[in-house]
């Protein structure tokens, strides 16, 4: 690791200041995948501002038709919270599945957004929710949030609070997981809500992105029958030692019939 | 640099660390802890578990300045009065090891999941619980034994 500064703001009016201030500075969250970048000498910064004491975005919370859960919730929170479960239990199946134990007893929800990696699970919750992201800042519309592999709408300086995610009338989250890795070799997370069937992929592609084809199919039948015929184009998905882009499509196609399975789809 | 302060066994201990001293490094290289291991450096072995305050994480991929003012506790604060924990005894009396190299942070990964899941650990809970930790040699069997047996004679503690 390159040397750099350590700074623990206790709010969020602090930490938005001291990113003003650095040259180079970079937010630590519970640092699962900060710290192993910066280990391997991937990423450089003068400071790291640490989010771990600010407790005013922390926690999770039923509001309404929303669950609002803080972006400094750890996995374990969000996975063991029975407001989870009773509101959406997809969350806490999505939560419960990252990474192993120890990880998810530092890993946090906004840290996992915020950082967009192409196989990380929570954003497939935040777009197959159509959940919102609460900065600083602004709102951001989870389909405005993910820009592309580790890119989001967020500003340099933005912080992430708290991610807003309406409650659904059904929902699931099923991955294939890379078997060393746990990360989501292709995970699919689908939701029917009052607006409509949403569908998220994530590590199928360099970004999660939406199955509008499945999500017409499945607004008619809410059901794993109705995506019978139904296949994914492997054109523009990933292609690496773990999978090609045609077995990631096929598994996307099978996670998907699971996922509304597992939803409670009509048989 | 800062200094860092933390309940270390039981004891208060501090050191000078930098920024990006990880936990692992005040713990082995400052403290002279060096029964936490260092496996994989890439938060994926677990060979370097540790708990603080009370939960287990990986201590590889924690910077020891965040957790200024933590209880911490290794491998070498488990023993009381020269006894094994429960755990420990469990692993040597099945014999959960060959290299040894994982059993530290298998033994601390196995207790914090006593802490999660209670005394009663079936065979796929354990499998499942123990998927952060990994062990070259044993092929798991013996492990997954020890840790049942160990989470029920924690029980009597």
């Amino acid at each position: 690791m390159y040397a750099f500064d350590y700074h623990q703001p206790k709010s969020v009016d602090e930490a938005a200041q001291m990113l003003g201030a650095k040259p180079e500075p970079k937010l630590l969250a519970g640092g699962m995948s900060l710290l192993p970048t910066l280990k391997l000498r991937l990423a450089q910064y003068t400071d790291l501002v640490d989010l771990s004491a600010i407790d005013s975005i922390k926690g999770i919370e039923r509001d309404g038709d929303a669950l609002v859960i803080g972006a400094m919730t750890r996995h374990v929170e969000v996975a063991t919270s029975d407001t989870v479960k009773r509101a959406i239990p997809a969350l806490t199946t999505l939560a419960g599945g990252i990474g192993d134990p120890l990880v998810r007893n530092r890993g946090t929800m906004g840290g996992s957004i915020a950082n967009a990696d192409p196989a990380a699970d929570y954003p497939s919750a935040v777009l197959g929710l159509g959940a919102t992201v609460i900065t600083d800042k602004r709102q951001i519309a989870g389909d405005d949030f993910f820009k592309g592999l580790f890119e989001t709408a967020l500003e340099p300086g933005e912080i992430v609070m708290a991610v807003r995610y309406p409650v659904p009338l059904q929902a699931a989250y099923i991955k294939y997981p890379n078997p060393a890795s746990r990360f989501a070799l292709v995970g699919v997370f689908v939701a029917r809500t009052a607006a409509g069937v949403r569908v998220a992929v994530t590590g199928a592609g360099p970004c999660v992105f939406r199955l509008t084809d499945a999500e017409a199919l499945l607004a008619k039948n809410f059901s794993a029958a109705a995506l019978e015929n139904f296949t994914v184009k492997p054109d523009g998905l990933n292609a690496d030692i773990h999978a090609t882009a045609e077995y990631r499509a096929h598994a996307v196609a099978v996670m998907l019939k699971r996922a509304v399975a597992a939803a409670g789809g009509n048989t | 640099m800062p200094v860092v302060t933390m309940t270390v066994n039981g004891e208060a201990r501090s050191a000078e660390v930098e920024g990006r001293t990880l936990l692992v490094e005040f713990l082995r290289n400052h403290l002279g802890l060096t029964g936490t291991h260092v496996g994989c450096d890439t938060t994926q072995c677990g060979c370097c578990t540790v708990h603080v305050n009370g939960v287990a994480i990986k201590s590889c991929t924690a910077l020891a300045v965040a957790l200024d003012g933590a209880a911490v506790t290794t491998i070498e604060g488990l023993a009381q009065n020269g006894k094994l924990h429960p755990m420990q005894e469990a692993f040597r009396e099945h014999h959960a090891l060959q290299c040894g190299f994982c059993t530290p942070g298998m033994i601390m990964s196995a207790i914090d999941m006593v802490r999660r899941n209670g005394h009663a650990l079936d065979e796929r809970t354990v499998r499942k619980q123990l998927e952060g930790n990994i062990c070259r040699c044993t092929g798991y069997h013996n492990i997954v034994t020890a840790v049942q047996a160990g989470a029920a004679a924690m029980k009597g503690q």
